[in-house]
């Protein structure tokens, strides 16, 4: 979590516990769940986006190469875009 | 590999770019479901507000004082999203017609898991439906309660290692056939009834899209691959999706207005059963003949769909 | 002008929630409250209402649905009776944590087992910490004037909770009484549009219902329980503001000769009217005897109740539900709680009377007063009576 400060009181609980913030659960980084990350080698990438498609994070995007990477903010590592990838060019490489 | 063949080379630029469920929900390395759930809301782009059973995709996504949802979202409890979605129609439909809110056509959905939809959630479900609400209500089906645990249900299907049907010394799991939810919904004479699989996202989009468009209500019983339990790896979401579709356990088809289709995904010849078992932990236990019994309930339950393709593609 | 006409309470209730611009009503069938359900639709197929009325199969649905609408911005509508209402149980703390401002009219019947239609309070009972204001009328004309104010209420901008407004089945709801219905201009002038807090659309997407852990849960319930008995505050101010537009009076506690009295009976709903009669017979017979009505059961009125029961020596409170294995009536525990922490507070008695249609008549509320009186006050009072119970 990258909250500045700790949990809310009772007073600040929004009316009715309603979330305001659309999409904020990208304050959580699930990046910290991975065992395995993605790379890419461009060389073999055709750019078809099987990886972005199938991202069930949706972390995977496509730079303004056409190439695509997977925010390692959230990728969880799953490796299903590495699987999928038709022209083998995701390797799945340990981390750490 | 032949996924060229079925998808088009250049998906992403047939697809929604705008993520209308964001990164940081807390949905299992490989989740299938969660995958379809992003696909559906690309589908369904802005104008849509969805209401949703208790589930994983529920906790996973709605963490409070944070969202996963760029959506309007609506939950309440688990049995009861069909409910709750009717009742989002109607206030809808009723703030519009009085001019309490901008004149906008948006679409309400209801979502649940296979327990949500076929158990508990049965009976909201099919009221909603026989009451004509304009809504889309799609079931994601990962064939038992994940969320608390792996229990089966009825959508757990034959012969597969549940937490409450296990495999053991006299048991081979699962000893009921699953249940045909999307039979049950054609039933209910809903002008749209579709089955789906995130393996096949072009096929679940238009899908999704189309049962948008009706004016009324419609269903999607989608095919959602849960690698924590199915003890598969998480690699194969996607992979394994394919393969339930391949072999005909989850056939891929649409009925419309009560006219029957079978989707151009479908293969020509079906493939064993088998090849989808092996990377799965829960038919790990199964012999030979368990899985001959099963594949023949299989062959049967698919030449009945391809029947029902044959004489109800046309009928009036 | 107002008119008054003579009308069954339960199409009264309807007629009255027609009244209050409804954007949408969920109902399912159940004796007592059918009549109410019914008439809605008639008003909504005559074009009266311009509302979305759905047939839900069940109340689990009805209850549910109204959520939905409501959290679109609606105003909605419910009823139920007994069995139905326990069906609802479970989504209720759910719409009370979600503060949507529901209204739901109970005809309040007895629960199952064994199965049975008639009037009494173990219907409501079990809902008593679901976090809903709570309120009880006597006859037709609060029957009215209750709903109407309970839109009021549970939409006001301090307060945000569903409200229930308890009507006893059969007993109230199928009589027919003579009724006052208020001016239609008069009624929007004391109910404005809803404002609500957030709405599910897509112009601006929030987040219903989300999912709480340890983190988060007890400031949340903190903050539940704080604008239920915050509520009170808006709940005295509208029926201030009813009291100068529409002349009649609605108070949290209510008393009948109750100045001077040794012995007070407690009641609630539509018997309070019986009581009455019996407190006048008795009075006349120089007995120093009055009575308490209780009106509005959440938030508890502790104040209130302290102020009009410690002037009493003994206290008689009667329950229409049984909380089995416990102190006898979930009233009397509450009032016991009240005034617990009193110095000299009255000796207490509680009678369980009424259950699932059984008839209390006038004799039989001065029988239990005469019994009372005639104990001596002590702090044996602990136990309780199934009135009339054959042995």
């Amino acid at each position: 979590m990258t909250k500045k400060s700790g949990p809310a009181g009772w007073q600040e609980i929004t009316t009715g516990c309603v979330v305001l913030r659309p999409g904020s659960a990208s304050e959580y980084h699930t990046g910290s769940w991975r065992a395995q990350r993605p790379v890419w080698n461009n060389q073999k990438c055709i750019k078809c986006g099987i990886c972005y498609v199938f991202c069930p994070e949706g972390c995977v995007a496509q730079s303004e190469d056409g190439y695509f990477k997977a925010n390692l903010d959230y990728c969880k590592g799953c490796g299903i875009c590495a699987h999928e990838c038709w022209s083998r060019a995701i390797a799945m490489v340990e981390e750490g | 590999m032949n996924i060229v063949e079925n998808f088009d080379l250049f998906a992403p630029r047939l697809i929604n770019k705008k993520e209308l469920l964001s990164s940081g929900h807390r949905a299992c390395q490989g989740c299938g479901e969660v995958l379809a759930v992003r696909l559906m809301c690309k589908a369904l782009g802005e104008n849509t507000v969805i209401a949703s059973a208790t589930g994983c995709m529920e906790i996973i996504s709605s963490m409070y004082p944070t969202t996963a949802w760029e959506l309007p979202w609506i939950h309440v409890a688990f049995e009861n999203a069909a409910a709750v979605a009717s009742g989002v129609e109607a206030g809808l439909k009723a703030l519009r017609r009085k001019g309490k809110i901008a004149d906008r056509d948006i679409k309400v959905v209801g979502m649940a898991g296979d327990g949500g939809t076929m158990d508990i959630g049965m009976q909201a479900l099919s009221g909603a439906m026989e009451r004509g609400h304009n809504m889309l209500f799609v079931c994601f089906d990962n064939e038992a309660y994940m969320n608390t645990g792996i229990q089966r249900s009825s959508g757990t299907p034959m012969g597969a290692s549940t937490t409450t049907a296990p495999a053991g010394k006299v048991s081979m799991g699962q000893k009921t056939w699953k249940k045909n939810m999307a039979e049950i919904m054609v039933a209910h004479n809903v002008p749209y009834v579709a089955t789906a699989c995130p393996s096949y996202p072009l096929d679940f989009i238009r899908k999704v899209e189309k049962a948008k468009k009706v004016k009324g209500p419609s269903y999607i019983h989608c095919f959602s691959v849960c690698p924590t339990g199915w003890r598969c790896p998480s690699d194969q979401a996607v992979s394994l999706g394919r393969l339930a579709v391949e072999t005909g356990i989850f056939p891929l088809f649409e009925v419309e207005n009560g006219k029957y289709k079978l989707s151009s995904e479908m293969p020509k010849k079906l493939t064993p059963i088998k090849n989808y078992f092996k990377s799965q932990g829960r038919y790990r236990h199964l012999g030979e003949d368990e899985i001959n019994m099963i594949q023949g309930g299989v062959d049967r339950e698919y030449r009945k769909l391809l029947n029902k393709v044959q004489c109800l593609a046309a009928w009036d | 002008m107002a008119k008054r006409v003579g009308m069954e309470v339960a199409l009264a209730v309807a007629e009255a929630v027609g009244q209050c611009n409804i954007d949408m009503a969920a109902v399912y069938p159940i004796t007592p409250q059918s009549h109410i359900g019914e008439h809605l639709s008639d008003l909504v197929a005559d074009g009266k209402i311009d509302a979305e009325f759905v047939t839900v199969e069940s109340e689990h649905s009805a209850i549910s649905a109204i959520i939905g609408a409501s959290g679109t911005g609606a105003r909605v509508y419910t009823a139920t009776s007994s069995q139905g209402l326990m069906l609802m149980h479970e989504i209720l703390p759910i719409a009370s944590a979600m503060r949507l401002p529901l209204v739901m009219g109970i005809a309040n019947r007895a629960v199952s087992g064994p199965l049975n239609i008639l009037n009494d309070h173990s219907d409501i009972m079990p809902q008593r910490d679901c976090g809903w204001i709570s309120l009880f009328v006597e006859n037709g004309q609060e029957a009215i004037d209750l709903s109407i104010q309970a839109f009021k209420i549970a939409e006001h901008k301090e307060v945000n909770l569903p409200v229930c407004v308890n009507i006893d089945g059969f007993q109230l709801t199928h009589m027919v009484e003579p009724v006052e219905f208020p001016d239609q201009e008069l009624v929007d002038k004391f109910l404005p549009a809803r404002v609500p807090f957030a709405t599910l659309h897509p112009s601006k997407p929030v987040t219903m219902g989300a999912f709480s852990m340890a983190d988060y849960f007890t400031e949340i319930m903190k903050a539940k329980d704080e604008a239920l008995k915050n509520s009170k505050k808006t709940i005295l101010a509208v029926w201030a503001e009813w009291a100068k537009m529409f002349g009649r009076t609605y108070k949290p506690v209510e008393t009948y000769k109750a100045e001077g009295a040794e012995i007070l009976l407690l009641t609630m709903g539509s018997m309070s009217e019986t009581a009455e009669l019996a407190i006048d017979e008795l009075r006349a017979k120089g007995l120093a005897v009055g009575l308490v009505k209780l009106r509005l059961w959440r938030p508890f009125p502790f104040a209130e109740i302290k102020e009009v029961l410690l002037s009493a020596k003994k206290v008689l409170v009667t329950d229409r539900a049984v909380s089995f294995g416990g102190p006898g009536g979930p009233v009397c525990s509450e009032i016991k709680a009240a005034l617990y922490n009193e110095k000299d507070r009255p000796t207490i008695y509680n009678c369980i009377i009424g259950l699932g249609g059984r008839d209390v008549t006038v004799a039989d509320f001065a029988s239990m007063i005469k019994k009372v009186a005639e104990e001596e006050a002590n702090k044996n009072a602990d136990t309780y009576e199934f009135w009339g119970v054959r042995e």
